[in-house]
């Protein structure tokens, strides 16, 4: 019998792109999950050293303890503003934000879309989890039509509160954009492909071919009071009817570049 | 005093603001020290359009002044507007080709020259400015009138060198003007 | 010396560059336009950044972004549009990164008008944003000074990480005067060890922040800004006199108003009238000790400015009630003639105020409604 430690394979390791910082996220939130997927596709792609990431206000609003790069942290909503700064002074540098659904798609509307408008060459990593986490709950832009939050007590009632925004279908409408999908952590294989599609974003900056965006639907078992397993399965049954996984604008010069 | 304050007024389109910076350039190279500050914004846009020249031996303080020594009026609304402001002892240059009327004040010096009928006949309408401060610096003796023709030749777009001659020839007329209406009066 | 005629905007624009300016970020606003106009023909010639935002929000927020890099960056704007700023603003306050702000300033509150005034004066020099910072205000009164003193701004602001507004009106920004433009820079800048520049290589990581939710941390930073503040105040202020030396009347002035003053002390000292200007270029920091010098002098003064009296109050705080002071001053976008100063000077020459402590801004009133009935 040979002994297991001497044989032993690494098979899972910390990035070399997140810190040995534990996350504050609550149990079952799956901003951890995207966090290791956008490290791990930064080590991979060899860019850790030359990516400067910027935050968001919401959960994820202390991003940048966690990812081992360089990071600034913006006002509610202006991240991609703040990369657009970043990116038109540093054009050969990776830039990336990484934003919520009440930072992305409510306060931070105006410089999301017109981000996407000038074509500018970053990457967003949008995280839809429906709902404002930080705040303790309150409706979003994303939240569900008749979904209870703190301050839908009743339900979004789409009379008077509207009908969730699907950014990732908007986004795509524009022409400057080269890359918009949508994903999910609810599972294994969707992680995997949500993984997949994080690179291809980066990948698509990294040729210079402009606006890149992975939405990515998310779980908040906190604010909306359910288990994390549960959460999953709200992800999967009643977030997924509306925010359909898929493609809906990718450059077909991007085939060329993912090898 | 060293100071001459200049404003020329007239509608959108009359070219008043950049005679004021060729006045403003010649002033410069003349060696004086010089200020030029337009009205600017909504009125200008097929309003009137106005500035003012100051001109000094001295660094000057003020870009505006309440009493101006001299008006370009290049229609009536300016001369409406500037008849009762210009200094005593001062002077009016009145664009006779659009102003049916006189000043009643009698402490200044009119001038009423046709400066659009002038421009037409040179070829252009659009050098009626040209005229006008031409006839400006044979009234009011600041600069010599050969400082906007060298003002002119220094500055002028390259694209737009071709019209030097007939400008030139504008900036005379207007000079002559001035001269034989002053010899008409001795 | 070579001195063209150069326009305003144009000019301070330019000179922006040349000093080193590597991002500008900006939104179309009267009267300030032609400065974003400006760096729109010239930044991409150069391979600068340059970006006509969508709004004056995303404009300071891509200056926040560059200025997190280390490199020289800037807006220019004109009243509402740095309204709109000031959340960025207390933010670029707040992570300590140097950035530059023109402000051409028009007449309000709300839409107001597109004339120049001063009345930005608190907003610009108490803040503007929330929390506590001290932004470093420089208030040039003509197209050379204004040229020279957005050089000096960005060699302030990466001196003490700090925001420096360079305030202007409308008038200086739309006039034409003959001034000279420095050499063009070269961008040899040693990047600061602060900067988030995507560096990391050999180094551990940085960030950037504005947040410290440790209150005893943020604290310390604002230890840190006071401190900064008071450094600033002792090295860093700027002044203009004239006829200062023998002046029984001292008129306090700056920008726009300052030159307007400068013409009415000429002429009243044609008069015989021992007047003198003494022109603040820094507005933060404030030369209060200068301002209570001249008290120690001068029999009385008067703070003239395009605005209700924001001034008055920094320079009543400078005189500590030694001597009496009178206002003038015009609002709404309206510059004053030097006319009004000139009788000003005259009505005090003649009756000099004695009265220390009486409300200058109420006499004030009841003289305009006077003039104001004059004009009309």
């Amino acid at each position: 019998m040979v002994s297991e430690t001497n044989n032993a394979t690494l098979v899972y390791e910390r990035p070399e792109s997140l810190t040995e910082m534990p996350t504050f996220y609550c149990p079952g939130c799956t901003h951890g999950t995207a966090h290791r997927l956008v490290a791990e596709v930064l080590d991979e792609m060899g860019i850790r050293e030359t990516t400067i990431g910027v935050a968001p206000v919401g959960c994820s609003v202390f991003a940048y303890n966690y990812f081992n790069h360089d990071y600034v942290e913006a006002a509610h909503g202006r991240a991609p503003a703040m990369a657009t700064g970043i990116k038109r002074v540093l054009p050969k540098k990776m830039v990336y934000t990484y934003q919520g659904d009440g930072d992305l798609a409510s306060i931070g509307m105006g410089e999301i879309m017109h981000a996407a408008a000038r074509g500018e060459n970053i990457t967003v990593i949008y995280l839809n989890n429906a709902i404002y986490g930080m705040t303790g709950g309150q409706m979003s832009p994303t939240t569900l039509p008749n979904m209870k939050t703190t301050s839908t007590p009743l339900g979004r009632d789409v009379e008077v509160a509207g009908y969730p925004i699907r950014m990732a279908e908007i986004i795509s409408n524009l022409d400057a954009v080269s890359y918009v999908v949508r994903r999910s952590l609810h599972n294994p294989a969707n992680i995997r492909k949500t993984k997949k599609a994080v690179k291809t974003a980066f990948q698509t900056q990294a040729s210079g071919m402009g606006f890149s965006m992975v939405e990515i639907l998310s779980s908040c078992p906190t604010n909306w009071k359910l288990s994390p397993s549960k959460s999953l399965e709200f992800i999967e049954e009643q977030m997924i009817p509306v925010y359909p996984i898929a493609d809906f604008k990718v450059n077909p010069e991007i085939k060329n570049i993912k090898g | 005093m060293t100071e001459t304050s200049i404003i020329i007024s007239g509608f959108g389109g009359q070219g008043t603001l950049f005679a004021g910076q060729l006045l403003a350039y010649a002033a410069m190279d003349y060696g004086k020290e010089v200020t030029w500050i337009p009205s600017y914004g909504p009125e200008m846009r097929g309003g009137t359009a106005r500035c003012i020249v100051i001109i000094s031996d001295e660094k000057i303080g003020s870009p505006v002044a309440r009493n101006p020594f001299a008006v370009i009026a290049m229609n009536v609304p300016s001369v409406n507007m500037y008849e009762p402001l210009v200094a005593p002892g001062g002077y009016m240059i009145i664009n006779e080709s659009l102003v049916d009327q006189k000043i009643e004040r009698t402490d200044i010096q009119p001038i009423y020259i046709p400066g659009n009928d002038i421009a037409k006949e040179l070829g252009n309408i659009r050098i009626t400015n040209m005229v006008m401060i031409g006839a400006l610096l044979e009234l009011v003796q600041v600069l010599p009138v050969d400082e906007l023709k060298k003002a002119l030749d220094s500055h002028i777009p390259e694209r737009h060198r071709g019209t030097l001659p007939i400008n030139f020839e504008a900036i005379e007329r207007g000079a002559k003007f001035v001269q034989e209406v002053l010899a008409e009066k001795v | 010396m070579v001195k063209k005629l150069l326009k305003g905007n144009e000019a301070f624009a330019e000179a922006a560059i040349r000093a080193g300016c590597e991002g500008f970020f900006g939104y179309p606003i009267t009267p300030s336009t032609e400065f974003l106009e400006h760096m729109a023909k010239r930044m991409p010639e150069l391979g600068r950044g340059f970006v006509q935002a969508e709004s004056e929000v995303a404009a300071i927020n891509m200056v926040y972004g560059a200025a997190c890099t280390g490199k020289r960056a800037m807006t220019a704007s004109s009243s509402p549009g740095i309204s709109l700023m000031m959340e960025g603003i207390s933010y670029i306050a707040g992570t300590e990164v140097p950035a530059v702000i023109v402000n051409v300033m028009r007449g309000g509150p709300g839409l107001g008008n597109i004339a120049p005034s001063q009345g930005d004066y608190n907003q610009m020099v108490k803040g503007g944003g929330h929390g506590d910072y001290f932004p470093i205000v420089l208030a040039p009164a003509s197209v050379q000074e204004a040229i020279d003193y957005i050089t000096l701004a960005f060699d302030l602001a990466d001196k003490y990480r700090s925001l420096v507004f360079v305030i202007v009106d409308g008038n200086l920004g739309q006039m034409m005067e003959p001034a000279e433009l420095p050499p063009m820079r070269d961008l040899d800048f040693i990047t600061p060890e602060w900067a988030v520049d995507g560096e990391t290589e050999g180094r551990e990581r940085r960030f950037l922040s504005s947040i410290y939710i440790d209150p005893k941390d943020e604290e310390v930073t604002n230890i840190r800004l006071l401190r900064r503040k008071l450094e600033i105040e002792k090295n860093e202020i700027l002044y203009h006199t004239e006829e200062i030396d023998d002046a029984e009347i001292v008129i306090v002035a700056f920008g726009t108003a300052g030159r307007v003053a400068s013409t009415a002390v000429r002429q009243a000292r044609q008069e015989g009238i021992k007047v003198g200007l003494f022109r603040p270029i820094t507005l933060s920091p404030f030369p209060y000790k200068e301002i209570e010098k001249l008290a120690d002098q001068a029999k009385s003064m008067l703070v003239a400015e395009m605005n209700t009296g924001m001034m008055l109050d920094d320079v009543s705080l400078s005189v500590k009630g030694k001597i009496p002071i009178e206002f003038y001053g015009r609002m709404g976008g309206i510059t004053p003639f030097p006319d009004e100063i000139l009788d000003e000077i005259r009505r005090i020459n003649n009756s000099p105020p004695t009265d220390t402590d009486f409300n200058a801004r109420e006499a004030w009133l009841d003289r305009l409604e006077l003039i104001i009935e004059g004009e009309n």
